[in-house]
């Protein structure tokens, strides 16, 4: 069975590279046949790699712990959910995993416009299917997931596996790597159809529109992917936090920050026909950090605690980004002529320069964190010391980024295009920021002193002032003209440019993600050693633990505390912290007991027994307004599923061959 | 003023509040990475750097005493003691043997005070059972 697997990925290998010299060279001769068995060949690679995937996951579910990747990653006792999570669980897997999600990809890309664009089509697969061979080849050769435990030529059966790590068995960790590779493969549609389009010289933005909802999607994935890893951090690891600016933390950043600058910046080749170098630079930089993320979570070459093998694949990476980044940097410079602004900037009071703002902060946010994620390699480069730089020195850099970024994402939305007069913006914004500063004074009245904190809760009131003083104007207009109440005509509102409503609702999530992130500047925390009876008190909680238990079960034992809390007197339930051990391969794990509100959490964390196993040690901590974070992503998700859905108007904007032209005197059609 | 140098001028003004920032960031948290051999060449200066240092937690060295935990960090033969007093809780790969890297100073005392405590779990990912031998199926 291993054999047909591997079989199967040697020849998706062929087909994929087939597919790139059969479209290349069916373009250049013009033999469309070659074209049309380039795209052929797309689906049959999807088929193989499909098939081998549903070789391991079987092998997985079943147990063939003759194959090295299963014995390392699954055994019986596990829950099936986990066994077939563990797909992903380990080297090998992942990339099959990518490597199935980047043909899946492909192929709906191929049967999507087997009748659009022929011109650049034959490029689009062409692309697509380089990185294809690219991640085949790796798992052909370097990492294969069909290894077998063999002495001689005899196989060896292996009764029982390792077992996932036991960190991983949480279910955010079983979908997050998943959402996170369906981020990271996604981007490479539209950088395809980029390249596509510098390489045909296409005039216009096709490439653009059509490739909206990939942009959307991948980057909905994204995000999804980065805070369900957060959320793992925060529930799993023990010490609270959801965000440690760890290297692999970072590698999944990276491409996410690109992608929302892209998601912006685009709006300004659309609507103004400018910015189409950088929206090229954007697109191909988002495509080349989600490589990168993938050289950097699988290659060891950054240390992490998230403790990934070493392995060869670094170099293949390397020689991959570079032979990308010389091609897209000759295409680029090549056809600039076609990438030609077409209109200029006029004011810095203007929506232009808010999202050239916009813009600017994101990549200096994007290249800090990578300059210190790579600290240790550039360092030992520069000065042959290995030097590494820690949380401090990103959130030093990356917090002001971030207020300066909620403030653009109050501002921007509502300055004219073009340029704003002082009137206009007096009417805009003088309530909203009474509102911040009055914020601001009222939790400095109350003891608030942290700075930061102060500002990004008087920031977050004055964006969510102006966004809901835009849906409020934009829907009293229309309730006043058709007469429905003001909650539908909210609707109606939002479904005539869901793009636009839609990115406010992204907006307010963004907000709500702030105050969660804000509340981190009040967490207060307490290690104590109590036996069982013993009380203890944190902030305003009184703890008492009374039960400490120990028991186990087939496939971990453990040990929990049954701690009472309670609130001035209010008995609020009880909390159990548990430490665990797994059996499989002695690993201890803890499973920390929270109480989640909107105001605050209780996180509570059994730290084991003390020496003389007499007491119990338990972190206790108090995170305040860390549940908004959470809030804020379901109102993320939201947000972009209404961009998602089409505008029942559709704009057009006038804007072909004319200088500037001004948002509102686009026409309006009737979709 | 042109609307070109006014941004020119925002934008400079920008990156350059951020680079000092970058720069102040750097110079306050920068580890130095020491092998134990290094560590005990170091001298007078290995107690101002902060450092980190890797190695193999020594059998049946780690202490507790509540959240303070004692160990004894090995490379090959050079041992170097270590004490960890800090609010995160110890990773649950951190044990007998694994792979631990430690974030920290050197005390006058020549213990080393960490601040941060990696680890992995070294059997993970070296021993297989048995004494199989693994090989790649070659297939036709």
């Amino acid at each position: 069975m291993e054999n047909i697997g591997a079989l199967a990925l040697i020849l998706s290998f062929c087909l994929a590279v087939y597919s790139v010299l059969a479209s290349l060279i069916g373009k250049w001769k013009k033999k469309t046949y070659l074209v049309v068995s380039a795209e052929r060949a797309v689906y049959a690679v999807w088929a193989l790699v499909t098939f081998a995937s549903g070789l391991l996951v079987h092998a997985l579910l079943t147990g063939g712990f003759q194959l090295s990747y299963v014995w390392s990653v699954s055994n019986k006792a596990m829950p099936t959910v986990y066994k077939f999570a563990a797909w992903w669980g380990g080297q090998e897997g992942s990339l099959l995993l990518w490597s199935w999600i980047l043909a899946s990809y492909a192929a709906i890309v191929v049967y999507q416009n087997r009748r659009k664009f022929r011109d650049m089509m034959p490029y689009v697969t062409a692309t697509l299917m380089v990185t294809m061979s690219f991640f085949l080849c790796l798992i052909t050769f370097p990492l294969h997931p069909f290894e077998v435990f063999a002495v001689g030529k005899e196989i060896t059966t292996i009764p029982d596996g390792r077992g996932l790590n036991p960190l991983l068995q949480y279910w955010t960790m079983a979908i997050h790597p998943p959402m996170l590779y369906l981020g990271y493969v996604g981007f490479i549609v539209p950088f395809a159809f980029a390249m596509g389009s510098l390489i045909t010289r296409q005039p216009g933005d096709a490439w653009i529109h059509t490739t909206r909802r990939w942009t959307l999607v991948t980057w909905l994935f994204q995000t999804c992917g980065v805070l369900l890893g957060a959320g793992w951090a925060y529930a799993v690891l023990g010490w609270g936090g959801y965000w440690g600016w760890d290297p692999v933390e970072n590698a999944s950043l990276l491409p996410w920050i690109t992608a929302t600058a892209f998601l912006h910046s685009v709006m300004m080749q659309e609507k103004k026909g400018m910015m189409k170098v950088w929206n090229m630079v954007l697109v191909s930089a988002t495509f080349f950090l989600c490589i990168f993320g993938t050289m950097l979570t699988r290659s060891g070459i950054v240390s992490s605690v998230h403790a990934f093998a070493q392995s060869p694949i670094g170099k293949y990476f390397s020689i991959f980004l570079a032979v990308h980044i010389a091609a897209v940097v000759y295409l680029i410079l090549d056809r600039l002529d076609y990438l030609k602004s077409e209109s200029q900037l006029e004011s810095v009071i203007s929506r232009e320069s808010s999202f050239l703002f916009n813009n600017l902060i994101l990549l200096a946010s994007c290249f800090s964190i990578l300059w210190g994620t790579m600290f240790p390699v550039i360092s030992e480069w520069i000065t042959g010391e290995k030097i590494s730089v820690d949380a401090p020195f990103f959130n030093r850099v990356n917090i002001p980024i971030g207020l300066f970024l909620l403030l653009l994402t109050g501002v921007g939305p509502l300055i004219a295009w073009r340029r704003s007069s002082l009137e206009s913006l007096k009417k805009a914004f003088l309530w909203p920021t009474i509102g911040m500063f009055v914020t601001m004074g009222a939790l400095v009245a109350l003891g608030v002193t942290h700075l930061y904190a102060l500002m990004s809760f008087g920031l977050c009131l004055f964006v969510l002032w102006t966004i809901f003083s835009e849906f409020y104007k934009g829907s009293s207009a229309i309730s006043a003209k058709s007469g429905i109440n003001l909650a539908a005509a909210m609707v109606e509102l939002t479904h005539r440019n869901t793009r636009r409503y839609g990115g406010y609702i992204v907006h307010l999530g963004i907000v709500a993600i702030f105050i969660g992130f804000t509340g981190a500047a009040f967490n207060q925390d307490a290690t104590v050693e109590a036996k069982m009876g013993d009380s203890f008190k944190l902030g305003a909680y009184q703890m008492k633990v009374s039960e400490i238990k120990q028991g186990e079960n087939e496939n971990y034992s453990w040990g929990h505390a049954v701690v009472n809390l309670a609130k001035g007197g209010a008995d609020l339930g009880v909390l159990t912290p548990e430490q665990r051990l797994y059996k499989a391969d002695r690993q201890p794990s803890s499973v920390v007991s929270i109480r989640r509100r909107l105001n605050e959490d209780v996180y509570l964390n059994f730290a084991g027994m003390t020496a003389d196993n007499s007491k119990a040690v338990i972190q206790a901590y108090i995170f305040p307004l860390v549940s908004w974070i959470w809030v804020g992503f379901a109102v993320v998700i939201v947000g972009t599923l209404i961009c998602l859905v089409p505008s029942k108007i559709r704009y057009q904007f006038a804007r072909t061959k004319v200088l500037g032209v001004v948002a509102k005197d686009a026409k309006v059609r009737k979709a | 003023m042109k609307p070109y140098v006014k941004f020119g001028l925002l934008i400079t003004v920008i990156l350059g509040t951020l680079a000092w920032l970058a720069a102040g960031g750097i110079s306050e948290t920068k580890t130095y990475y020491k092998t134990v051999a290094e560590l005990k060449e170091m001298g007078d200066d290995a107690h101002t750097k902060r450092l980190r240092v890797a190695g193999d937690v020594a059998e049946g060295s780690i202490q507790r005493d509540g959240r303070r935990v004692s160990f004894v960090l090995k490379q090959e033969a050079l041992t170097i003691p270590v004490i960890y007093d800090s609010i995160e809780p110890l990773p649950d790969t951190f044990r007998d043997g694994a792979q631990a890297v430690a974030d920290g100073k050197i005390g006058a005392d020549g213990v080393f005070h960490a601040s941060k405590i990696q680890a992995k779990c070294a059997s993970k990912y070296e021993a297989k059972p048995g004494e199989v031998n693994k090989q790649v199926t070659k297939t036709t």
